[in-house]
């Protein structure tokens, strides 16, 4: 017998997490002597009020979006992949050898190799720990987490002695003319809507949104996504039913990787249109709070990374508006989002599946 | 390369190897109760900033140290909160612990200083100073053993030789006592120690908290010994480098020793060279940052023996089934 209605796991439990996750910030923000509730204005009317707010707020969004299918991915075969950071950095990588490779004429030819560039990049980063958890018992989380440093210093290497362009910054040539994503202000404005024209989203939110509808496809629909949640249900039940181990950690590490590298279509190629430092800038860790949240379905995916995205944005917005708070209160709401999501989750639950079993006793009396 | 530049590096080998030697040792407790710490990074940082903030407020190093390993106490206390009473996932606790210093560390320095995220700069008693051991001056003109002893052996932070005994005193502590035999048997077996009538949940907490205190000795030399003061993110890594150094070392205190000097020495060339030559290949410096964690994913990959972690790491107890 399930011990919670699905209603309250899916929605109940993660609100009431992000509620206490929001109370202690506002503590913090009551410590620093500013009023929380103000904060809260100016993060929400940051994110939200302006076109331009949800310009930002999408544009982070949808990196959070493949981040955080990413992770969703390969929990469902119980593999967490705290590697997002690395393999977005190489996917960012992937994508600006393809704009750079060819001086291409239209966004529409370039976008798909985009793309595969990326996915490409990001998945082969990601095979290395998948290979090691698959045929050596190397531990996922570690080899992950040790990729993300190799990747970044590979990515300063590359920046500084191979790619970088004239100049000072260690940074890429700019990519030609012909990569040039549409943001939202030149695909809204043919139909007519106005929209704000400095904000970065661009088309790559409608390939983030393809892609929770192919992950969701893929889990849900498809036998390979049967495959994989039997396996990340139970080893021994999925070895006995004819599913190799394997063969399954190394497809879903490959499309875990392989999604966490798409990022770049959104950051590098949608936005800086060249390739820097640290282009990733925390997205791949975030993508572990949004997976969380989302309870690693896409559209509980999607709905968290809109939230994050907004989080950011506000976040920004805060450091303007109130100085005395800086940006890195986003880091720390972030984090409790993660504690009581994730690590704290039975503190929440236990206490409930208690009431709600009260509850149907006296239902049922 | 002459007898001076290699003591020179050696010399900045012991101090980089220090804080990854606390950390690391930090870890081992930790891990070998089966709590995985992926937070070391965190403690360490959140360390760093209180003691160089209390350490500049009083004046006094000492205060800085007691309010560093304060706050990585109390970081370890939600590790232990989270991963051993809530039975939560270790890993993802861990990640939440690094968030939060990252944040919270920036977030307080504005609001104590106003300088940016950081604190002042430390001066005088706000500091470890480095210690002259007895007759290095006097021994300063013997011939290789005088240099050795002044330059290399001598002259470092009360840190430093803090840092090496803990060495010793976890092997014995771990190895040698009653505490640490039932410390390890509850990061193997922890049913087995249950039933011997051993709380196990009482273990692990000493266990985590004794990670904290030692992260905290490894922010502390961070921002008051190596540095004068904290900046952002000064851990810089290091939390995850000493992790590395724990698989390295397959959670055993002595091997743990070895890998923090290589990894040590590694930074440390890396900070004097801009690339190095060996054997007609130039090796430049981006390699020598990452050598710790490719060298590790050797390790984990058994190529050259094989890394097993404690048998029950990372699985919460759970008493009835």
């Amino acid at each position: 017998m399930q011990k919670l209605p699905s209603w309250a796991d899916v929605v109940l439990i993660p609100l009431i997490n992000l509620v206490l996750a929001f109370l202690v910030s506002g503590l913090v923000i009551l410590y620093i002597g500013e009023n929380p509730v103000h904060a809260l204005e100016v993060m929400v009317n940051g994110a939200m009020g302006s076109t331009r707010g949800w310009g930002y707020t999408l544009f982070f969004a949808t990196n959070f979006i493949f981040t955080g299918l990413a992770v969703a991915v390969a929990y469902h075969a119980s593999l967490f992949n705290i590697g997002g950071e690395g393999q977005a950095a190489l996917g960012g990588l992937g994508v600006a050898l393809v704009c750079l490779a060819v001086d291409w004429p239209f966004w529409w030819l370039a976008l798909p190799f985009a793309v595969i560039g990326g996915a490409l990049f990001g998945a082969a980063w990601a095979a290395i720990p998948a290979w090691l958890q698959a045929r050596r018992g190397s531990h996922i989380v570690i080899t992950t987490i040790m990729f993300n440093f190799i990747a970044s210093a590979l990515m300063v290497y590359l920046l500084v002695n191979v790619l970088k362009a004239p100049g000072m910054a260690p940074e890429s040539a700019g990519f030609p003319e012909g990569t040039h994503l549409p943001s939202a202000y030149d695909v809204l404005g043919v139909f007519g809507i106005p929209f704000n024209r400095f904000a970065p989203l661009n088309v790559a939110f409608l390939v983030a949104v393809l892609a929770c509808i192919g992950v969701w496809l893929l889990i849900w629909r498809t036998r390979l996504g049967y495959e994989i949640r039997a396996y990340g249900k139970s080893e021994p039940a999925a070895v006995y039913a004819g599913i190799s181990p394997v063969r399954i950690i190394m497809i879903t590490m490959l499309i875990s990787g392989g999604l966490a590298g798409l990022m770049g279509i959104n950051a590098v190629m949608g936005e800086a249109e060249r390739l820097t430092l640290d282009s990733v800038q925390g997205a791949g860790f975030v993508g572990i709070a949004v997976a969380l949240m989302g309870r690693n379905h896409p559209v509980g995916v999607f709905l968290a990374a809109v939230l994050f995205g907004a989080l950011y944005q506000g976040g920004i917005e805060l450091e303007f508006e109130i100085p005395a708070i800086s940006r890195e209160m986003i880091l720390v709401i972030q984090a409790l989002v993660i504690l009581f999501t994730g690590a704290l989750d039975g503190m929440v639950r236990t206490p409930l599946e208690r009431l709600f079993l009260a509850l149907r006793k006296k239902g049922a009396a | 390369m002459d007898l001076n530049t290699v003591l020179l590096i050696l010399d900045s080998t012991l101090r980089l190897a220090t804080p990854l030697l606390f950390a690391c040792l930090a870890g081992l407790f930790s891990e070998r109760a089966g709590v995985f710490d992926i937070g070391l990074e965190g403690k360490m940082l959140i360390a760093a900033f209180f003691s160089a903030a209390a350490a500049s407020l009083t004046g006094n190093v000492w205060a800085g140290l007691l309010a560093g390993c304060a706050a990585s106490m109390a970081l370890a206390a939600i590790h232990g909160l989270a991963s051993i009473t809530f039975r939560g996932n270790q890993l993802i606790s861990g990640v939440a612990i690094n968030f939060l210093a990252t944040g919270l560390t920036v977030l307080i320095a504005q609001d104590w200083f106003q300088q940016g995220g950081r604190t002042p700069q430390l001066e005088g008693g706000a500091r470890f100073q480095p210690i002259t051991l007895p007759f290095a001056e006097t021994l300063r003109d013997v011939p290789v053993f005088g240099p050795i002893y002044y330059d290399l052996i001598s002259g470092h932070t009360i840190l430093v030789y803090l840092g090496f005994l803990a060495v010793p005193a976890t092997w014995y502590v771990l190895f040698r006592t009653r505490f640490g035999l039932r410390l390890r048997a509850v990061g193997e077996n922890p049913g087995a120690v249950d039933t011997a009538g051993v709380s196990v949940v009482g273990l692990r907490y000493g266990a985590v908290m004794i990670c904290g205190l030692l992260c905290g000795f490894a922010g502390a030399y961070l921002s008051t010994g190596l540095s004068a003061g904290f900046v952002k993110d000064m851990s810089a890594g290091r939390g995850f480098i000493a992790l590395a150094a724990l698989i390295f070392a397959k959670w055993r205190p002595w091997s743990a020793l070895g890998a923090c000097l290589l990894f040590g020495l590694l930074d440390a060339l890396g900070n004097r060279f801009q690339s190095i030559e060996i054997a007609g290949i130039a090796l430049p410096v981006q390699f020598m940052q990452a050598l710790p964690y490719i060298l590790t994913v050797v390790i984990l990959a058994g190529f050259v023996g094989k890394a097993i972690p404690p048998r029950a790491g990372g699985e919460p107890y759970v008493k009835e089934r």
